[in-house]
């Protein structure tokens, strides 16, 4: 029992300020390493000041007294017993880590895949069993008339129908499918359902076009128009697949014995790097969508644009399946 | 339907010491998150601004310099500022808020990255309806980016200390010279009853006169059937003199 609170106070409080002035001078300089006798000393002057707070847990001492004790062994808690990276981005580090998270999760990234195939799957099918259903398939104007007449607009137009109007074009299609693959992601918190269903819905989009463009016989159109901008921007959606899996994952925690906040801590720096990493894709995509995608043969060739589309898949696929390996 | 919610989180240290935050509410947080919203529209404001410098050059690049720029500014105010004030942004400072780690740890970029993109969710379908449900509902006050990011959002503590001089002036005090006893009645009071005695003679003079003298009288024999003082240390002290002598004892020491 303290039966002398001032006195118990004055001898303290040079220890109290101590502390106090170590923790300012981590928060002011949060890159700073600590000298082995510094170290020692902030848990020295820790535990102390908890000490201190037990003994004041018993009496209706003065809340300021008690809140000013609480707030210093919360902060050097935090700095004691935190054992991960310090605050610092490091770019290069997350250059690494955006396709080790990648391998780390390719489960996740598989079934991804696997249910926008199966969308795909749908998507071609309903198209080719019921070629009504386009209109419901496909809600977007410009993929509603007739491929045929739509490949015949393009290949002759005589001006450019972006002119003025690229930069913006692709400003909106990066924001654009930036939020669709964070929402894809962030619907992971719904088990895993809301993912689902935008991977299976995106894949019946894709699959209707695809189905409606090869039937009428203009598979190379399709192809020289989706694969430049397509081979990035549709696996950076399947990443926010993967990043929803993950997340569903950690949420329900198969067969798993740690808590369900020890899993999600264990995957946020993982869905970080993912999410970073697929939004820089998203940007290329924007880019190559407007100034690229959009001009076909005769003023980019086919051929070019696939090759230019298959470059930059085979260069995704090497950058996932590869970098950062040690 | 019952609120699962709790207004405090209480950390155990290894040491077995245990530290609390108080928990925001979500009134609280809307609120700030409204200053939030402000302060981005008023900074896309002035990035639109600085945007139309650019329509002489070209009317195309400055339209998309304005796309780009106000979806950074939405997705990355929060993110960039929670990160580098430490779990605060303007309104969160504003209303006395700041995001902490569940476990009392350092907030990680991730963790707060992860907290904010999931707003995508939480504002489904409009107005934080499944975030502000999720928070009411769930035990550490958290929407859904609070969960996936292990984070709460607290209210600052705010210290009250009470002004001793207005409501036990430093006189001589008789209980104090029993210093045993006195320690015994500040070990065994509670923080709520000696709140309560605060509020009851910071506000004595709104009371109406017999319900003053009961409220003190009640408080006084609480305070007696704690610590039984010598009968020359309280003889001459009526109820409220002995409540303020009390107070004395435990925030004056």
């Amino acid at each position: 029992m303290i039966v002398d609170i001032p006195r118990f106070v004055a001898a303290e409080r040079p220890y109290w300020d101590e502390l106090q002035a170590l923790l300012d001078r981590t928060d002011a300089e949060p890159e700073h390493r600590f000298a082995l006798a510094e170290i020692q000393r902030l848990h020295y002057l820790y535990e102390r000041c908890s000490a201190g707070l037990a003994r004041l847990d018993t009496f209706s001492t003065d809340p300021a007294l008690r809140a000013r004790l609480e707030s210093l062994v919360s902060r050097a808690y935090t700095e004691i017993h935190e054992t991960r990276v310090p605050r610092k981005i490091r770019w290069k580090a997350l250059f690494a880590a955006f396709p080790r998270a990648f391998r780390r999760h390719l489960g996740a990234f598989r079934l991804s895949v696997a249910i926008t195939l199966l969308g795909c799957a749908f998507g071609w099918f309903a198209i080719r069993m019921d070629p009504h259903s386009k209109a419901v398939l496909m809600p977007f104007e410009h993929l509603l008339n007739s491929p045929a007449e739509r490949v015949h607009q393009e290949e002759s137009a005589k001006t450019d129908r972006l002119n003025g109007a690229k930069a913006t074009f692709s400003a909106d299609l990066m924001t654009h499918n930036i939020q669709v693959t964070v929402l894809t992601l962030a619907m992971g918190m719904t088990w895993g359902a809301g993912t689902l269903i935008l991977l299976f819905y995106n894949g019946v989009i894709l699959g209707a076009v695809a189905a409606d463009y090869v039937a009428a016989g203009f598979g190379t159109f399709l192809t020289g128009w989706l694969l430049p901008h397509g081979s990035i921007e549709i696996p950076a959606i399947l990443l926010g697949g993967q990043g929803g899996f993950i997340l569903a994952g950690a949420l329900i925690g198969w067969g798993g014995r740690t808590s369900r906040s020890d899993r999600l801590r264990a995957v946020a720096p993982d869905l970080f790097a993912i999410v970073a990493g697929a939004a820089a894709m998203l940007v290329w995509a924007g880019m190559v969508e407007a100034f690229i995608s959009q001009y076909h043969q005769p003023v980019v060739p086919y051929g070019l644009k696939i090759a230019f589309g298959a470059c930059e898949l085979v260069a995704l696929t090497a950058f996932l399946g590869w970098a950062g390996r040690e | 339907m019952r609120s699962a919610r709790q207004s405090r989180l209480s950390i155990e240290t290894p040491e077995g010491v245990v530290f609390s935050f108080e928990l925001a509410t979500p009134v609280t947080r809307a609120l700030a998150w409204a200053v939030d919203a402000a302060a981005i529209g008023l900074a896309s404001y002035f990035v639109a601004q600085l945007c139309k410098l650019l329509n002489p050059l070209s009317a195309d690049v400055a339209s998309a310099a304005f796309v780009v720029s106000y979806f950074s500014i939405s997705v990355a105010y929060a993110i960039l500022l929670e990160w580098r004030w430490r779990g605060q942004t303007i309104g969160k400072r504003l209303f006395g808020l700041r995001v902490i780690d569940v476990h009392g740890l350092r907030l990680q970029l991730p963790q707060i990255a992860l907290r904010n993109l999931l707003r995508l969710v939480d504002m489904l379908p409009a107005f934080y309806l499944v975030g502000g449900l999720t928070a009411v509902f769930s035990c550490g006050a958290q929407r859904l980016g609070d969960m996936a990011g292990n984070t709460v959002v607290t209210r600052e503590r705010q210290s009250e200390a009470p002004d001793l001089e207005r409501i036990a002036p430093a006189k001589y005090n008789s209980l104090m010279a029993q210093p045993h006893l006195a320690a015994r009645l500040r070990s065994l009071v509670t923080p709520e009853a000696a709140a309560l005695a605060v509020r009851a003679v910071t506000q004595r003079d709104g009371y109406d006169p017999l319900a003053r003298i009961a409220l003190f009288g009640e408080l006084a024999a609480h305070f007696r059937s704690l610590v039984e003082f010598p009968e020359e240390a309280v003889e001459s002290l009526t109820d409220e003199q002995y409540v303020r002598s009390v107070l004395r004892v435990i925030y004056g020491g």
